[in-house]
Parts: C-alpha cells; sequence; structure tokens
C-alpha cells in the first residue's frame, strides 16, 4: 500500500489530450494531414513538416525546462541561437573545416552560459533581469561576429553543415533525430542520476536544499549553461535551414515559444517539478497549431490572433483551478 | 464605563493537527500596558491574529468597547479602532516619512493629492508622539527607531483605541527603546490599551501593567507585573508540563528509556569563543560521541544562532572551531554535511520541508546529497530507506509517495528528522525537533535522542521545553543575550538551577 508509484493523473496526460484534441480536428477539417510517404528511405509528410519545424523550438525548449524549474527564467535563447549561427557561418565561409564551425560556436555559448550562471549565482540578479542583458548583448555580439551583415553560406564546409536543415537520419530530419537524442541525453542525466532531484529541490526551496546539502549554485549554474548550449544547437539548424546567418532576425523570439512549451508541457514557472517530455509534446502543440491554422487557410492578418486565442484556451486547460473545477465536477 | 476595551472568553483556534489556541480568555483594560508571553508556539502569534481579523477563531466570543464584536477582515477591525504594528518595518523605504504615514488615504483636494496638507498633518502626528523630524525626509534616511515610530503614527489615528506592538524592539538599541517607551507611555495616559509583545524580561518588566502568559495554546496565568517576578515568569511559560502529559514523571522516564550519559571520549566538535555579530558573543562548546548536549534558553538568546554557525550557515567572525581536534571552518552546510554532521532547523517550513517533493524525496535528499549526484540510490534502496524510516519513526503517510505537504506538521517534522537519520551523521543538531508535534510523537523523538546517543552519535538538542531537555541531556549549556552562561551536568541538571540562572539572579 505504501509503495504506490504516483499519486492521482500523471501530469503528461493534459498536453498529450490537448495534442490529441488539435490532431482530432485536422483529421476532420486538413487535407491530406495524415498523408505520409517513404521516398529514398525518408519519411515525408505533414507531420514530420510539423516535428521538423518544432524540433528548434523543441531543443531551446529542453534547456528552459530545467531553467524554470529551479525557478528561474532565460530569455537570453532567442539571441545566443544568432550568435551560434552567426559563428559558424563566419567560419565556414571563412574555409575552417567542419569541426571547427561546430566547436568553436560551442565553446562562445557555453561562455555566455557561464556569464548568464555568473549574474544568477554570484551577482545574485534575478534571472529575468540577469538574462535581459544577454538577450540585447546578444544581438551586438552576433552583429559584431558578422559585422553587421547577413553572411549566405558558401564554400566547402556548407556541405557538411547542410546537414543540420536538411539531412535524414534513421529516416527522420536529422534536427528531428537530434531533438530526440538531445531529449533521451537529458532524460537520462537527470532522471537516472540525482540531478533532477536537486533541481527540483532547488526549484521548490533553495535554503532547504541548501541545509540539506545540496550545491545549489552548481546546480543553477549547471541548468544556465546547458541551456546556453542547447540554444547554440538550435542556431545550427536555423542557419543551416535558411542558408544564412542573419543577426537580427536569427532566433527572434523563440525564448516565448521555448516558455510556453515548457508551460503547456506542464511545468509551472513556478519552479519544481518539471517534465522534460510534456515540453517536448508542448513544442509539437505549438507548432501543430501554426501548421493547421496555414494550412486551414486562415487569412495571414488574423493569424497570430487565432494562435493567441488557442493558446488562452490552452493555458486556462491547464491551469489548476480548472482541473480542481473538472475534478470537483466529476464527483 | 466598563474597564476592559477588550475581552475574549474561550477563543479557541484550531489548525490541522495543531489546538493552537485552547478556549483561552484575554482582556485588555483602557490605559494599560498589557504583555503576551509564551515561547514559539504558545498562541501568542496566534491570538494577535485573533484579535486583530485575520484569523476567525472556531469557537468563543469578543467584546470590543462592551458591545459584542466578531471581526470579518483586518480592514474593519483598523477602521474600529484597533492598531497594530508588526516585527518587520513595513513600509516603503524609498518614499517620504508623511507618504508612509498616509499611504493610501492620503487627501485630496481637487482629485489631486494636498501635499502641503499631507506634511502638515504628518507633523502633526509625529509631533504627538513627541518626534520632531521633516516629514519631507526620505524614511530610508531615519533610523530603525524613528521608522518604528513612522509605523506607529501611521497605525494610530484620531479613533485609535488599542495599539497591537509585535515584537516592536527587536532591531532597537538601548537608547530607542527607552524612545519608544516615552511614547508608549504617553498612548498609556491618553487612555489607549497597548498589547506588547516582547521576549526581552527586562523590558516587559519595565513597561508592562500586566502580563498574560500562555504555552501549548492554554492560558497559563494573568498576573499584575507587580505581583511576579522573573524567575516565576519563566517557570509559568517553559513550564513541567510536559512529563504530566505523558504521565511520566522525571524518574520513570529514566527507568523507561535509559538515562543520558556522559562521555570522556575525546570531542568532535570543540568551539572556542565564537562570535558573530552581535548574534552570538564568545562561545565556548564541546561536542562528545555519545552525549546529549542541551541548549536552553528563552528564544532570542543565541541558541538557534549558535547552532546556525557550528553547521557553516553564518560565518564565524572572531574564535576558532576545532573538529575532530583540527582548526576547521566551514564556509557551507555543505562542507559541514560532508564532516558527518546533521542540521535539524527550527523553522521547519521555510527551512526543512520541500514541499513539492513526496515523502520518499523529501527523506533521501541528504543522503543523495552527501553520496553526490553520480552515485545515485536506486528507486529499490530508496523505498527501502523510507520504509525502514516510516516505520521506525511511525511517520503516518498514505504512502511514501504522497507529497510531503499533505501530512501534518508532526509528521513532516518526522520526515526531516528521517532525512538527517539517513545520512548517517556523527554529530546531529536538532533544533526544537518537539515543536508542533503532538504528545505521542515527542516521546518517540526524545526516545530516539537518547537511542542515538547510545550509539555513539553526539547530539546538540535545542528546546524551550523544560521538562524535555533535564530528560534527555548529559549536559546543557544555558543561553542568554547571545552568549553562554553557564554549563550544567549530572545533579545540576534540574529546573530550579536552570531558570535561576536564565533568569539571571532573582530580582
Amino acid at each position: 500500500m505504501i509503495i504506490t508509484r504516483r499519486a492521482g493523473v500523471p501530469s503528461i496526460i493534459w498536453p498529450l489530450l490537448i495534442l490529441a484534441a488539435l490532431l482530432v480536428f485536422n483529421a476532420f477539417f486538413t487535407k491530406n494531414f495524415f498523408h505520409l510517404e517513404i521516398k529514398d528511405g525518408n519519411l515525408f509528410g505533414t507531420l514530420v513538416d510539423i516535428m521538423e519545424r518544432s524540433s528548434v523550438t523543441m531543443i531551446i525548449a529542453i534547456g528552459m525546462t530545467l531553467v524554470i524549474a529551479t525557478k528561474g527564467i532565460d530569455i537570453s535563447v532567442g539571441s545566443v541561437t544568432a550568435i551560434s549561427g552567426a559563428l559558424a557561418a563566419v567560419l565556414i565561409t571563412g574555409g575552417a573545416p567542419l569541426s571547427a564551425a561546430i566547436i568553436a560556436p560551442l565553446l562562445l555559448v557555453t561562455a555566455i552560459g557561464i556569464w548568464n550562471a555568473f549574474l544568477v549565482t554570484r551577482v545574485g540578479i534575478q534571472p529575468i533581469i540577469a538574462t535581459l542583458i544577454m538577450m540585447v548583448a546578444g544581438r551586438g555580439i552576433a552583429q559584431l561576429i558578422t559585422g553587421g551583415k547577413q553572411i549566405y553560406f558558401k564554400g566547402a564546409g556548407f556541405a557538411g553543415f547542410d546537414f543540420f536543415g536538411s539531412g535524414f537520419l534513421f529516416g527522420l530530419p536529422f534536427s528531428v533525430s537530434m531533438a530526440a537524442f538531445l531529449l533521451v541525453l537529458i532524460l537520462l542525466l537527470t532522471r537516472k542520476t540525482a540531478l533532477g532531484l536537486f533541481i527540483e529541490a532547488r526549484g521548490i526551496n533553495p535554503v532547504a536544499a541548501r541545509y540539506s546539502g545540496v550545491r545549489v549554485e552548481a546546480v543553477t549554474a549547471f541548468v544556465y549553461i546547458l541551456s546556453a548550449l542547447c540554444a547554440g544547437l538550435a542556431g545550427f539548424i536555423v542557419a543551416s535551414d535558411i542558408r544564412a546567418a542573419d543577426p537580427n532576425t536569427a532566433g527572434l523570439g523563440y525564448e516565448l515559444d521555448a516558455i510556453l512549451a515548457t508551460v503547456i508541457g506542464g511545468t509551472s514557472m513556478d519552479g519544481g517539478k518539471f517534465n522534460l517530455t510534456g515540453t517536448i509534446v508542448g513544442a509539437l502543440v505549438i507548432q501543430t497549431l501554426t501548421t493547421s491554422i496555414l494550412m486551414l487557410g486562415v487569412p495571414v492578418n488574423i493569424t497570430l490572433v487565432v494562435r493567441s486565442l488557442v493558446v488562452v484556451a490552452i493555458c486556462i486547460l491547464q491551469s489548476d483551478r480548472f482541473k480542481r473545477f473538472i475534478r470537483a465536477e466529476a464527483k | 464605563m466598563e474597564q476592559s476595551i477588550i475581552r475574549i472568553q474561550g477563543a479557541t483556534m484550531r489548525f490541522p493537527g495543531v489546538l493552537a489556541l485552547d478556549a483561552v480568555d484575554f482582556s485588555l483594560h483602557r490605559g494599560e500596558i498589557h504583555s503576551l508571553m509564551g515561547e514559539n508556539g504558545a498562541g501568542k502569534s496566534t491570538l494577535i491574529k485573533v484579535l486583530t481579523g485575520v484569523y476567525t477563531p472556531d469557537a468563543g466570543e469578543m467584546c470590543y468597547d462592551g458591545m459584542p464584536f466578531s471581526a470579518k477582515s483586518p480592514e474593519e477591525v483598523r477602521q474600529k479602532g484597533i492598531s497594530t504594528v508588526y516585527q518587520e518595518v513595513n513600509l516603503i523605504p524609498t518614499l517620504s516619512v508623511a507618504e508612509n504615514i498616509y499611504i493610501g488615504r492620503q487627501m485630496r483636494k481637487n482629485g489631486a493629492i494636498a501635499w502641503r496638507l499631507l506634511y502638515e498633518k504628518a507633523e502633526a502626528a509625529l509631533a504627538d508622539l513627541d518626534i520632531r523630524i521633516d516629514p519631507r525626509k526620505v524614511l530610508s534616511s531615519c533610523s530603525t527607531a524613528i521608522q518604528q515610530m513612522v509605523s506607529i503614527a501611521r497605525a494610530l489615528d484620531g479613533e485609535s483605541k488599542v495599539l497591537i506592538l509585535d515584537e516592536p524592539t527587536s532591531s532597537l538599541d538601548a537608547a530607542e527603546v527607552e524612545r519608544l517607551f516615552l511614547v508608549m507611555r504617553r498612548l498609556k495616559e491618553r487612555g489607549l490599551g497597548i498589547i506588547f509583545v516582547s521576549h526581552f524580561l527586562d523590558q516587559i518588566f519595565s513597561i508592562t501593567d500586566r502580563i498574560t502568559i500562555l504555552r501549548n495554546g492554554k492560558l497559563v496565568s494573568v498576573r499584575e507585573t507587580a505581583s511576579i517576578d522573573k524567575l516565576e515568569l519563566i517557570s509559568l511559560m517553559l513550564g513541567q508540563e510536559g512529563n504530566r502529559d505523558m504521565g511520566l514523571d522525571g524518574k520513570d522516564w529514566a527507568a523507561y528509556f535509559g538515562a543520558p550519559k556522559m562521555s570522556d571520549a575525546p570531542p568532535i566538535v570543540k568551539a572556542k569563543k565564537i562570535t558573530q555579530g552581535s548574534e552570538v558573543r564568545g562561545v565556548d562548546l564541546e561536542f562528545r560521541p555519545g552525549e546529549v548536549v542541551g541548549f536552553a534558553g528563552l528564544l532570542g538568546s543565541g541558541r538557534t544562532e549558535t547552532a546556525r554557525l557550528l553547521f557553516g550557515v553564518d560565518k564565524i567572525d572572531e574564535g576558532t572551531l576545532e573538529i575532530d581536534g583540527r582548526d576547521s571552518v566551514f564556509p557551507s552546510p555543505r562542507s559541514a554535511i560532508m564532516n558527518g554532521f546533521g542540521f535539524c532547523p527550527e523553522d521547519r517550513k521555510a527551512l526543512g520541508i520541500l514541499d513539492d517533493l513526496s515523502v520518499r524525496e523529501n527523506l533521501i535528499i541528504a543522503l543523495q546529497a552527501k553520496m553526490g549526484m553520480f552515485r545515485t540510490l536506486s528507486r529499490k534502496r530508496q523505498e527501502e530507506i523510507t520504509l525502514t524510516y516510516i516505520k521506525a519513526l511511525n511517520i503516518k503517510t498514505p504512502s511514501m509517495n504522497q507529497k510531503i505537504k499533505n501530512l501534518s506538521g508532526g509528521n513532516q517534522q518526522k520526515v526531516i528528522v528521517a532525512r538527517w537519520l539517513a545520512a548517517d551523521p556523527r554529530f546531529l543538531i536538532l533544533d526544537e525537533p518537539t515543536r508542533g508535534v503532538d504528545v505521542g510523537a515527542k516521546v518517540e523523538i526524545q526516545k530516539l535522542i537518547i537511542q542515538l546517543a547510545e550509539k555513539g552519535m553526539s547530539i546538540l538538542f535545542i528546546s524551550s521545553e523544560l521538562s524535555e531537555i533535564i530528560r534527555c541531556c548529559s549536559r546543557v549549556s544555558i543561553f542568554r543575550d547571545h552568549t553562554k552562561l553557564a554549563e550544567f551536568s549530572g545533579a545540576h541538571i534540574n529546573e530550579a538551577e536552570i531558570m535561576e540562572t536564565i533568569a539571571g539572579g532573582i530580582k
């Protein structure tokens, strides 16, 4: 009796229900939504498109979820995306080998993650302000790297770099495989070690966590560095996809999608318990919504409004109050 | 005219698992300064919250100004003339003194704030308290005492009949306290009833007319200040109820659970003249394996602050700490834990529980943190450990995966104690481990303390309940005014000697 695995409904059920509702809606109203075909051993179709387009949000949101679990937030991820793409593009067009064009940007974004972590843990600045600094400064750094202009990929190196945006692995677009790989890696890291417990403890009550011997600062620093790394990886996909690095628009507003995916996925902005799989579902929900709106031919000028309305509805569905109401009604 | 401005009969307030007020009677006269005394958990703050309309009591009647009165909201209570100043100055430091006094009720002229009138009225309100400062001054540039006066001026307005001061003196120095007392006497002469809560005994004796003493939610006694001395007051506050509640007197207890023993093993921890700001002043201590050392003293005497120094929560300014005979400084609780220390803090809610995590996660976290991130306890091992302690400490929970916030206070406390037992420390600090715990659980925790010491653990046991200190401890250190006054062992561990030392000589 004492060992029951979980009390109540697993929280993943809610985002899944929302996704299912969107899919059912499309099954009736959108033509060819579920049509899939295999060309050259690779899968194509609207569903694959949705996954591919949401992979960038997924990768950024994995990092964001852990940051939010520590009761923090990282709004610099969009700018970090632009920085990593910009540096990769400059290196590749300058003739650097592919390995250098991957490793150097990752080192740079790690340094940015350390900076964010330093501001949050050592200086004690509120996370939203600390990362706001990098959100603004990051655009500047990206402009410095590219000399203020867009850089179009050319040179031999791009043949390999191209793979981030248009390659296939295991029959799926490479970016999707990458998101899946990252998810599994971080799930193992947080759930097979005690890291997940420490992150949740940090988010729920940092003082109690410190009194219990948790390295609160180290855990906090880790999530900001991981978040920057995730954004850096996403930057490769973004740059490779559009075959250019644009310091001004690349990754613009991505922090908002990542936060939204996290919240839809069932991780509370108050920190504490997090749900990585839920976050992935959240990213899929956002992209499915966008794709559906486009495929339904909703006029472009009201797309954002429709999208916002659905998001509001989702947030209401996810709220504790609504869930309590449902439970009370069910009784 | 009736003498009492406030009269409460049979106030009862029940929280899950705790009877915070148990049929308490209370009365406040006009032109009287009345103190509420009692240790933490005695029911002082609950009673104040009932008076100020924050809580609605489960039972009991209140009369205010001769009329039956049941408060529906703090707002209504304030309008009726009961004003409260809380311990923490509750003002806005960047605004002017005048703005702070009238915030939310500024005088207006044609829709705009009438600044001149505002300043004039503020100046008059302060002069009324014998404070002459420029009300245009920014609040943060004033001393703490003045800020305290500003909050009193804010609390009082023309119609106030009752003023409640909740620990107003804790951040004031002696001269500032005198100034506050002057103001209090002035208000008293005007016929206000003042409720004054403080844990400084000297202040209580110099300013109050009557004292209401509470313990464990019950009214113990109401006395004229002139008719009681410090020793009697302390013994009423700390009480000897503990033994009777459990149907055990001191002797039975020793026969039942065994007596605490002294040890001559080399000390694990030796503190020499440790000092931290004005909180802890030059304290010498020794903790040996197999001994239970008790800290006795009133709230604010430096007990908890000393424990925090030992555990590396705060930094030692002066003095040395020797661990196993070597000079050591703990920069953080983590390094203390790695040295085999454990600390079960007094404020369970703020410092102990991780409310959204399960009983299991709360229980294993210190052990897991000690082992490090990568040497992960398997789920199976975690469950074994949790089950062991759920049984050993008789923790009542529907499931080990229940969130800890859904447990009663006593069971939460047991989980936090278990958290440290699971981490297997050699030196364990228990700060008020039995507070807010029911009688049965108290006995279990006390029994556990003696058993752990028998197995060779060194224990520091801090408690406001003298009876449990006397019962469990091999040696007792007495704290008062942020320093250790004396240490007792053997036959000297008795109520009379401890209370006399705490009282600091009989008045």
